[in-house]
């Protein structure tokens, strides 16, 4: 087994109803409830929206992120999965791309 | 258990009295951003102990800051202590209090209704505003298009924020008028609740439905002959909900329901609402609705039904209230006091037939007196058009399972 990094980039939650919302929530918890069944589930926190960004060889220190609301990591999961295409295949299930986000999928660096 | 569409209600009508009416589309986007965000949170974590509370809070501290950030640039409402740092904390605590979102939400419901909005109009806000609906929710429940909910709602929004402040409900006397155009939304948001096309029996927009209209019986202005019908008539039908669907979530036809599991307790209150309703000579459309529930409560069995009675309380319901739907359940109870014939000559002469042209249960109650009638291949055509018009997978399943029925005594 090894493991992976979801990073889980914009969802257009904000048009959503607030049934719509509860629903979502739902799905997500669902499905993470399900990894953890299953034994893939690792780690995974949200993450808030604000933060800074440090930079250059100044460490200049910018509010951040700047991200488009599309592309703004709201949270990470760690998995555990045999392989990548597993790993995709696991991740396939997450319900952001319900709302139009998506998830990067990466390998956990092997020594 | 928390209901987003029930806590979202309770923070915009606080928030909404906070920031004053004419920042309504604020509170909307205040409203919206809490939620967005107790999802993101709560999709990765447990929830906390009190959901519900953790929102208000959230929404609260928003204020709060939006206020201390905005208030040299934005009015806010102009009646609450929110100028003074020493008084803007504990005022907008104050306001979120359960008695105060109460008032809110009484307030915001009558501001919903404004004589000059058309009605459907009215219940197009309420069901946004008041029952935290999404605008293509609202458009599923009203049977329009979501362009035309959306312009009704921009529109309704436009003359609810030209009334300056929400509609004060204590210490007035002309509120009549406005009091029944909250009732009758009231009473089709419940109706959304138990016919809900395209999910049925929400019970939850039920209980909406009968919390909102129970705060109307509980405040002394509101309190009318009329609200206790109203409030009695949710009894009756939520009481029935039990029964109404199988284990498998299809719906039951009325003689194939288990009536020992209606809720006797909401059945008993129908009845003391139905008599509150009495006092007094009015004779609304919710008293006869009333009536023709109870009729059923009271019945141990569908041919134990007083069916002379529903049919005419049918008929006097269609002189105050004419409608295709009426008509057609008017149609259901003569078949079932006079047989098949008459009803089925009865829905022949329905009028208003296009209104009825997408409906179900128009093709689904001729198929159902042709079936009695014993002509089995006309009953299973009627049930094939009704289960091509089914609005969703439980409808489906009744109009199948009686296609089946019907297919199997031909």
């Amino acid at each position: 087994m090894a493991n992976f990094l979801y990073v889980f980039r914009g969802d257009g939650m904000a048009r959503l109803s607030p049934q719509e919302m509860q629903k979502q929530m739902d799905r997500w918890r669902t499905w993470i409830e399900q990894l953890t069944k299953s034994g893939n589930f690792k780690a995974g926190e949200p993450l808030e929206r604000t933060g800074k960004v440090v930079r250059g060889s100044k460490k200049l220190v910018t509010d951040g992120p700047y991200a488009e609301s599309k592309d703004l990591v709201g949270g990470y999961l760690l998995v555990s999965a045999a392989n990548l295409d597993e790993a995709v295949e696991l991740s396939r299930g997450c319900p952001v791309f319900e709302t139009d986000g998506s998830v990067e999928v990466r390998p956990i660096a092997q020594m | 258990m928390v209901d987003f569409r029930r806590e979202s209600a309770r923070m915009l009508a606080a928030l909404t009295r906070i920031l004053g009416l004419h920042n309504l589309a604020l509170a909307e986007d205040v409203t919206q951003d809490v939620l967005c965000r107790a999802v993101e949170l709560w999709r990765f974590r447990p929830l906390p102990e009190d959901p519900a509370a953790w929102l208000l809070r959230a929404a609260r501290n928003r204020a709060i800051d939006l206020i201390r950030a905005e208030r040299t640039r934005l009015r806010f409402a102009p009646d609450l202590a929110l100028d003074s740092e020493w008084t803007l904390s504990p005022t907008v605590q104050a306001m979120f209090g359960e008695n105060e979102i109460a008032d809110d939400e009484l307030r915001m419901m009558f501001s919903c209704c404004p004589p000059n909005l058309p009605p459907q109009a009215q219940l197009a806000l309420v069901l946004k505003l008041l029952c935290g609906f999404g605008v293509h929710e609202v458009a599923a429940a009203l049977l329009v298009s979501q362009a035309a909910v959306e312009k009704m709602i921009a529109r309704g929004k436009r003359t609810l924020v030209r009334a300056g402040s929400l509609y004060e409900v204590a210490g007035r006397e002309q509120i009549a008028k406005r009091l029944h155009s909250v009732q009758r939304a009231l009473y089709l948001l419940f109706s959304e609740g138990y016919h809900g096309s395209h999910e049925p029996m929400r019970a939850e927009l039920c209980r909406e439905a009968m919390r909102l209209c129970q705060l109307l019986s509980q405040h002394p202005a509101c309190a009318t002959p009329r609200t206790f019908a109203l409030l009695a008539l949710m009894c009756f039908h939520a009481a029935r909900l039990p029964g109404r669907a199988a284990e498998d979530g299809s719906l039951l036809l009325l003689e194939e329901q288990d009536r020992s599991r209606w809720d006797r307790q909401l059945i008993e209150r129908g009845f003391e609402l139905a008599e509150r309703s009495a006092e007094g000579s009015e004779l609304s459309e919710y008293h006869l609705e009333a009536g023709i529930a109870a009729e059923h409560c009271a019945a141990r069995s569908v041919q134990e039904t007083n069916w002379e009675r529903i049919v005419r309380l049918y008929d006097l319901l269609f002189a105050l209230r004419p409608s295709p739907v009426v008509a057609l359940n008017r149609a259901i109870a003569l078949g079932e006091l006079r047989g098949p014939e008459q009803g089925l000559r009865a829905l022949e002469e329905l009028g208003d037939r296009e209104r009825l042209a997408k409906y179900p249960f128009l093709p689904a109650a001729q198929g159902r007196l042709h079936l009695k009638a014993g002509r089995s291949a006309q009953a299973a055509e009627c049930f094939n058009r009704a289960l091509v018009l089914a609005r969703n997978p439980s409808e489906a399943r009744l109009f199948d399972a009686r296609l089946r029925e019907a297919t199997s005594a031909a």
